[in-house]
């Protein structure tokens, strides 16, 4: 070793000589070049999530069922022939000559007993998903749609628009749903589109505010302002570029919002302010039963009217949380923790 | 007897991806009141070390094997709450970044002297007259008054030298500073790192430095151990290790020094980055980066041994791992370092910064100042830092 | 800003949201194509025009809405709501015999909730990932998943008419006395199980990201105990995003307080606004509304200041 001291310089660590030479190895520094998108990745991370995948097969099953438990008809075409549900959800079994009574208790015949009016809770159960699952997609879209673009707008532009458009969702925010919903039950009356409404007027307020949030994130965002200084117009910068950015959140949220709505649909009808009364949905069968529980037996309980139609509200919101959380996961896992530093604490 | 000696560590992290072995079978050992630096690149393994020897390392990680013996015991065969009345007592860590370390709910007074009345068994009352010194040591203006504050009341600077004062609070015999001026501008990082350098000598503590800046390593410690990729390649004192680099790797980190006065047309650095651990090049890992490397070395892991003889060592001896010193490669290894000014040569009072070059393994700033290693590397004085306010 | 300040800031900028909960209260239930009147009128068809313009006086349904709002209003602040048309009795004191069952069932619930969710909260971050948690974890999700509705009956189903255990309806006892605490236990435990798992989901996952933060590893590298890491250092900062989840609680209790008085035939305020709903009372209809969505925003007011007294740095922003 030298013992002077003083100025080192070192020569000859000759970087090009590595660059230049074949590897002496097979071992590269990117391992699986992974090109699939983000969203498959999530797909793939979905999948090994077993409760969850346990959940999209119990909402499909649901949905199958919902759809081919009675024929379907549109403009007097039968587009679905199949009739699973073994009877007509509406059908009072002993007018039409049957030996049935009402609260006939779980048999082969009717494997949900039958109701008050000797109806087939089995059938209703399974007809009754069609207006659960359907209001609970529809009135979740639409929602989902118009936060969307409201915490879009609010968030880009930001300033006086923002204050406002904020102030409007403290507003709602300072009512509670299912309360608002009731108000405009009252103001509408019943019925399946009034239902869809009441969930949908206020509805989209939460998903504006998480979007809002997203989208100040993302604005800050080279890209975006890249887009900007480039003089791309306002809506394409949001749509093209924002947007997209923040939507995993939303899909999230949307996803756990279905079965809210599910409940505060099936809330309505328990009060009788949903579907009119005799209506095979879940809610509004629970309606018409719990008189009979409240004001205690004459002498056994119907235990089936009660436990079946709440039981299968309960499997179906169940179902859609284990997907929205799987989804949340999925969407999670791909920002959480590095693995190649995954030594440095 | 050496204040701590580990042997043989081994610790895995069990990710998705695979099984880490972010320190792979390292020893080393620290005497009392030395400071032994620790240097490599993000990744290397370095941090997991100073959590092992405290043994903080949590889920998914586990400490695989390996002795840490700290005052001749076992640290690794006592209990957990035997464990606990050894951190922060006797080994004291310093963390990268203070804003994190902190919690920002509490005072910092209240973090600091937690540790002393839980330790030292103090009162409230004296843990918060030794907080106030403490406070004072490190070169807090106005140590009373800045008890009471909250950590987002501090500066940058500030917050960590409050890391420093937590970490000295039970006089400890062990410091353990991971990376502790990275998150700073240089001129605080030098005032910083000059405090702790006096601080440690006042209290007689050991330091274990941990960093990927050589600078910062050549100003404050006696002895280096390089890192690459979870294990050991080159052990000398820190001399040694400036003046006679004998891995390649250590070779490539001080050719990547940028200074003064190179006519170089570009700075070399070392190609590639560091592997991720969960797939390590086979034999030496660091074949793919190496520029001397041969066939050989993708079939055989150097050991480390002496590189005068290739004899196997002990924990503290100087010694390299690579293939060159083992006879196993056809070639030398053919770089050159060259020293300019002759021995002794009076340090360059006209350096406006002391600090020494900034070594950064990490791609370099444009912002940072890539003064030379003009003046002497070693024999410097300490910047000036009486005061300790200006980054208050 | 000090504590102090920001308090006096934070409860001055909640007057003109009260202000626009008014309106929003005011407008939405005016969105009612028919009042009372009409529904008296198409059951009275003998009413006349007259008579039928002088009740709209009397009830001042009459003139231009910002005029309605305004009498309406200026009646609230003088603490007239207007009448429950059905029984003729004023709002006020209506409102007044209903409130503490739906208190004490709020309250109820609330307790329940914070006494079930904090500790397994705590619990199942520390533990993650064991046994406990993933109990823990299906409880939760139960928890959210279950209509409140159908949770009651089940429990009415099975421990007042299996088990015998409970009466199925409270009798008629003065509220605040013992013996009613035990007609409490079934709506309470339902109404809490919601707030519950909601307040579980959010205590564990702000745990576990706060147990990851470099804070925990620095006060265990201080050689504190476990125990104090956690219930000092971590569950401070995770209580911290609980309080942000507060008003919402309140809200979604509200609510349950709704549904769960219908089932439980409770006897508040809750099951008075189906009833009016059904009966389109809209004096009624408009102060519970009003009443909620002030309890809302107050209870957005307190949480906002317990989190500045959790968290220091929102006090100087
Ligand atoms: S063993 Fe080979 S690859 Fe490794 S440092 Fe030495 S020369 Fe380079």
């Amino acid at each position: 070793m030298s013992t002077e001291r003083g100025r080192i310089r070192i020569t000859g660590f000759d970087a090009d000589r590595v660059e230049s030479r074949e590897p002496l190895s097979d071992w590269t520094e990117e391992r699986d070049t992974e090109t699939e998108s983000r969203w498959e990745r999530a797909w793939g991370e979905f999948r090994d999530n077993r409760s969850a995948m346990l959940g999209l097969y119990i909402v499909a099953l649901m949905g199958i069922l919902a759809v081919f438990a009675r024929p379907v008809t549109i403009a007097g075409v039968t587009v679905q022939p199949f009739s699973l549900a073994p009877y007509d959800p509406s059908a009072i079994l002993y007018v039409q000559g049957l030996d049935v009574s009402a609260y006939e208790a779980p048999s082969l015949a009717h494997p949900f007993g039958t109701d008050g009016s000797a109806r087939d809770v089995f059938s209703r159960v399974l007809y009754g998903g069609r207006f659960s699952l359907s209001i609970g997609f529809i009135v979740v879209s639409i929602t989902a749609a118009i936060g969307l673009v409201y915490g879009a707008i609010a968030g880009y532009y930001g300033g006086r628009i923002d204050e406002v458009m904020m102030r409007l969702l403290d507003l709602i925010f300072a009512f509670p749903g299912l309360l608002l919903a009731l108000i405009i039950v009252a103001v509408l009356g019943k019925g399946y589109w009034e239902l869809v409404l009441a969930f949908t007027v206020f509805g989209w307020a939460g998903y504006a505010r998480l979007i809002r949030g997203e989208i100040l994130k993302v604005k800050e965002n080279e890209y975006v302002m890249a887009a900007k200084a480039l003089g791309a117009r306002d809506r394409r910068v949001i749509f093209r570029h924002v947007v997209p950015n923040a939507i995993a959140p939303l899909v999230v949220q949307a996803s756990l919002s279905i079965g809210t709505v599910v409940i505060g649909v099936a809330a309505l009808g328990f009060l009788g302010l949903g579907l009119p009364p005799g209506s095979a949905e879940w809610g509004t069968m629970l309606d018409a039963t719990r008189e009979t529980i409240v004001q205690g037996p004459g002498g056994t309980i119907p235990w089936w009217v009660t436990v079946f139609p709440g039981g299968a509200i309960f499997l179906f919101v169940m179902s859609m949380n284990l997907i929205g959380d799987g989804i949340n996961d999925a969407l999670n896992a791909q920002e959480g923790t590095d693995v190649a530093t995954g030594g440095e604490v | 007897m050496s204040l701590l000696e580990v042997e043989d560590l081994t610790v895995n992290f069990y990710t998705e991806e695979g099984v880490v072995t972010a320190v792979d079978d390292l020893s080393f050992r620290i005497d009392r009141g030395e400071k032994f630096g620790v240097v490599g690149e993000s990744g290397a393994g370095k941090s997991v070390t100073a959590l092992s020897v405290m043994r903080l390392i949590e889920e998914p990680g586990r400490i695989e094997s390996g002795t840490i013996r700290f005052d001749g015991q076992d640290l690794m065969e006592l209990s957990d709450s035997a464990v606990r009345d050894v951190r922060g007592n006797d080994i004291a860590m310093i963390f990268q970044d203070a804003q994190t370390a902190l919690n920002p709910v509490y005072t910092v007074g209240e973090q600091i002297s937690e540790a002393i009345r839980h330790h030292l068994d103090y009162s409230d009352a004296e843990a918060r007259d030794r907080t106030i010194r403490l406070l004072d040591d490190v070169g807090i203006p106005e140590p009373e008054a800045r008890y009471d504050d909250y950590p987002h009341e501090f500066s940058g600077g500030m917050q960590q030298r409050a890391i420093i004062a937590m970490a000295l609070s039970c006089d400890p015999e062990l410091l353990i500073a991971d990376e502790p001026t990275t998150a700073l501008d240089v001129t605080i990082e030098a005032k910083i790192l000059d405090r702790l350098d006096r601080l440690a000598d006042e209290y007689d503590t050991a330091i274990q430095l941990i960093t990927h800046d050589l600078g910062v390593i050549a100003e404050m410690c006696d002895r280096v151990m390089v890192m690459y990729a979870g294990r050991a390649v080159e052990n000398a004192p820190v001399e040694e290790l400036y003046y006679d680099p004998k891995h390649p790797y250590t070779v490539g980190l001080m050719s990547a020094i940028p200074r003064i006065g190179d006519r170089q047309d570009r700075l070399q650095t070392i190609p590639g980055t560091m592997p991720d651990l969960v797939e390590v090049p086979s034999g030496c890992s660091f074949h793919p980066r190496c520029p001397f490397a041969e066939e050989a070395c993708t079939r055989k892991q150097p050991p480390l041994v002496d590189p005068e003889t290739g004899d196997g060592v002990g924990l503290s001896d100087r010694s390299a791992a690579c293939l060159a010193y083992t006879g196993d490669l056809d070639s030398e290894l053919d770089y050159e370092v060259e020293v300019k000014g002759g021995r002794g040569s009076p340090p360059d009072d006209t350096q406006p910064d002391p600090r020494g070059g900034r070594t950064d393994t990490e791609p370099l700033q444009a912002d940072s100042d890539p003064v030379g290693l003009d003046t002497d590397l070693l024999d410097r004085d300490g910047p000036d830092d009486s005061g300790g306010q200006q980054d208050g | 800003m000090g504590l102090r300040r920001f308090i006096a800031v934070r409860v001055l900028t909640t007057i003109p949201i009260l202000f626009g909960v008014s309106v929003f209260t005011f407008a939405m239930v005016h969105l009612t194509p028919g009042d009372p009147i009409d529904q008296l009128v198409a059951l009275n068809p003998q009413i006349s025009a007259a008579e039928e313009a002088a009740i709209r006086a009397r009830y001042g349904l009459d003139g231009p809405v910002w005029q309605q709002y305004f009498t309406w209003i200026t009646n609230v602040l003088q603490g007239d709501f207007g009448t429950v048309i059905n029984v003729d009795q004023p709002v006020g004191p209506y409102i007044m015999d209903r409130l503490p069952q739906t208190i004490a069932l709020g309250l109820f619930g609330w307790v329940i909730a914070l006494l079930i969710a904090i500790p397994t909260g705590i619990y199942a971050a520390v533990n993650k990932d064991t046994l406990g948690d993933d109990l823990s974890r299906v409880f939760a999700l139960s928890g959210i998943s279950l209509p409140n509705f159908w949770l009651g009956l089940m429990l009415i189903l099975v421990f007042a008419l299996w088990l015998d255990l409970w009466p199925v309806l409270a009798p008629n006892k003065p509220l605040f006395s013992p013996a009613m605490l035990k007609y409490l236990v079934l709506p309470g435990v339902t109404i809490g199980t919601a707030s519950s798992a909601t307040l579980m989901r959010v205590m564990r996952s702000s745990m576990a990201e706060e147990m990851n933060k470099e804070y925990v590893t620095a006060a265990r590298a201080k050689g504190l105990p476990e125990r104090t890491v956690v219930l000092k250092h971590v569950l401070r900062n995770s209580l911290i995003s609980v309080t942000t989840i507060a008003a919402f609680l309140t809200a979604s209790i509200f609510a349950g307080a709704v549904v769960v008085e219908s089932v439980f035939a409770w006897p508040g305020l809750g099951r008075a606004f189906v009833k009016a709903i059904s009966g389109r009372e809209v004096d009624l209809i408009m102060a519970i509304t009003l009443f909620t969505g002030v309890t809302i925003i107050l209870a957005n007011l307190l949480a906002d200041i317990v989190y500045a007294l959790l968290d220091p740095r929102i006090r100087y922003d």
